[in-house]
């Protein structure tokens, strides 16, 4: 699985980063996070709205830091 | 446990809560200005007409009652603004010609909820679908120079009649400024990949599925996540203000820079433009200053200049505008500002 957190590096990126590294940690999956700095690519995803998460190639969250128990169902998700 | 994992979950619990934590927040507010008078004045034995009293006494008495309308003022802001995203102002905008265009970005740039890291982000998607260029930044203008928490400040220390002068003044800014770079034709001067990019896939929207549950607790971390962030700038804020308070002679502005001063409100926007700080940390320094006699032009300008052009921000917009584009955007709204000064100085003197 091959995570990308999409951010210009500010505080609410730093913290998608974190609580994802928790969510992966807790379901004990193999993944790596990817850090998309770069503005055109962010853009190319569609996203307005910094940060973002990207699994598989495919925009899950946007715009928000969620909570570790949601990204945890977004990855249990796509992992099945 | 965060924050919103220990409030209570019943529709009953919730409503005790609700009405528990008004009454706190009224008591704190009414009782805010005596506690103080008896803390340094009968407790401590200070002298109210002395200085240091005075300093001191503002800068407790702000830090609280700042702190209060912060809560209140945040909290609603987010929930209302969760209705709003821009995913959903963009729809809006796609397609619509300058003039109505700019009219209806700059509205909505004072609802959209965003962050100036978004900013180009929300750029490049909003060129990318379509939006002109003129339009996309009267938004970019109207969103951080019509700020929410300024509003709210406005209103409980100034009154509705300010308030609404800053709302129209900075939406005036936002549409000219941009329909005026709109007309000048600059897409020279930005940076070619925007107009390369392409969006992928469906552009989901953050506003939609959201229940009010969700808006209750996003609302409620936000305040605590703004708090934490800004409670440095506050301080600072306060601190300034308070020491104006005490230390300035009163009508001391007037004498130097009054309504009818020729260089008050340049000067105020030259060094407002480099300055940087949020709408909650500058209002102490404005209402002290006021106090001293400083037109309310000059300080409305001063102000909108803080907010509306920030480094970072323009540092980020670097990436997407070249230099020649981001020196006419400082240029045109700088001016917009400095006009709005003078014209309000010469209205409320009258």
């Amino acid at each position: 699985m091959i995570i990308k957190v999409l951010g210009p590096g500010c505080t609410n990126c730093k913290n998608l980063e974190r609580v994802t590294n928790e969510a992966i940690t807790s379901l004990g999956i193999q993944a790596t996070i990817e850090k998309v700095e770069d503005y055109p690519t962010i853009a190319a995803y569609g996203i307005m709205s910094t940060p973002a998460l990207v699994v598989d190639e495919k925009v899950v969250v946007y715009g928000r830091v969620p909570k570790v128990a949601e990204i945890r169902a977004l990855l249990e998700t796509a992992n099945a | 446990m965060t924050i919103t994992e220990r409030l209570p979950v019943t529709r009953r619990g919730q409503a005790l809560g609700l009405v528990a934590a008004a009454a706190v927040w009224f008591a704190m507010y009414q009782l805010n200005e005596h506690l103080w008078d008896w803390v340094l004045y009968d407790a401590f034995g200070m002298d109210p007409a002395a200085r240091v009293t005075e300093t001191i006494h503002f800068f407790l008495y702000d830090t609280i009652k700042i702190a209060l309308l912060l809560v209140i003022i945040i909290f609603a802001v987010t929930f209302l603004r969760s209705y709003m995203s821009v995913e959903r102002t963009r729809a809006m905008l796609g397609g619509k010609r300058e003039g109505v265009g700019n009219f209806m970005a700059a509205s909505l740039g004072v609802v959209t909820p965003f962050c100036s890291c978004s900013a180009v982000p929300a750029f490049i998607g909003f060129v990318a679908a379509g939006v002109p260029l003129g339009v996309t930044f009267s938004f970019l203008i109207a969103s951080p120079m019509v700020n929410e928490i300024a509003i709210g400040m406005l209103l409980t220390l100034f009154g509705v009649k300010i308030t609404a002068i800053y709302i129209g003044s900075g939406l005036l800014i936002a549409i000219t400024a941009g329909w005026t770079i709109g007309r000048l034709h600059l897409e020279r001067w930005v940076e070619p990949f925007v107009f390369n990019t392409t969006l992928h896939g469906q552009v989901l929207d953050p506003a939609a599925g959201l229940t009010f549950d969700d808006r209750v607790s996003m609302s409620i971390e936000e305040v605590a996540t703004v708090l934490r962030k800004i409670w440095p700038y506050l301080l600072v804020g306060i601190g300034l203000g308070a020491v104006i308070h005490g230390w300035v002679p009163t009508e001391f502005f007037t004498t130097y820079a009054g309504p009818g001063s020729t260089f008050g409100v340049l000067i105020a926007v030259g060094l407002g433009i480099p300055l940087y700080s949020n709408a909650a940390g500058i209002m102490p320094m404005i209402q002290a200053l006021y106090e001293k006699g400083l037109p309310m032009g000059t300080l409305l300008a001063f102000m909108m200049a803080v907010v509306a052009l920030s480094l970072p921000e323009l540092i980020l917009l670097r990436r997407v505008l070249k230099p020649q584009l981001l020196a006419v955007f400082v240029a045109v709204v700088g001016s917009g500002i400095v006009a709005v000064g003078y014209l309000f100085n010469a209205l409320l003197a009258t």
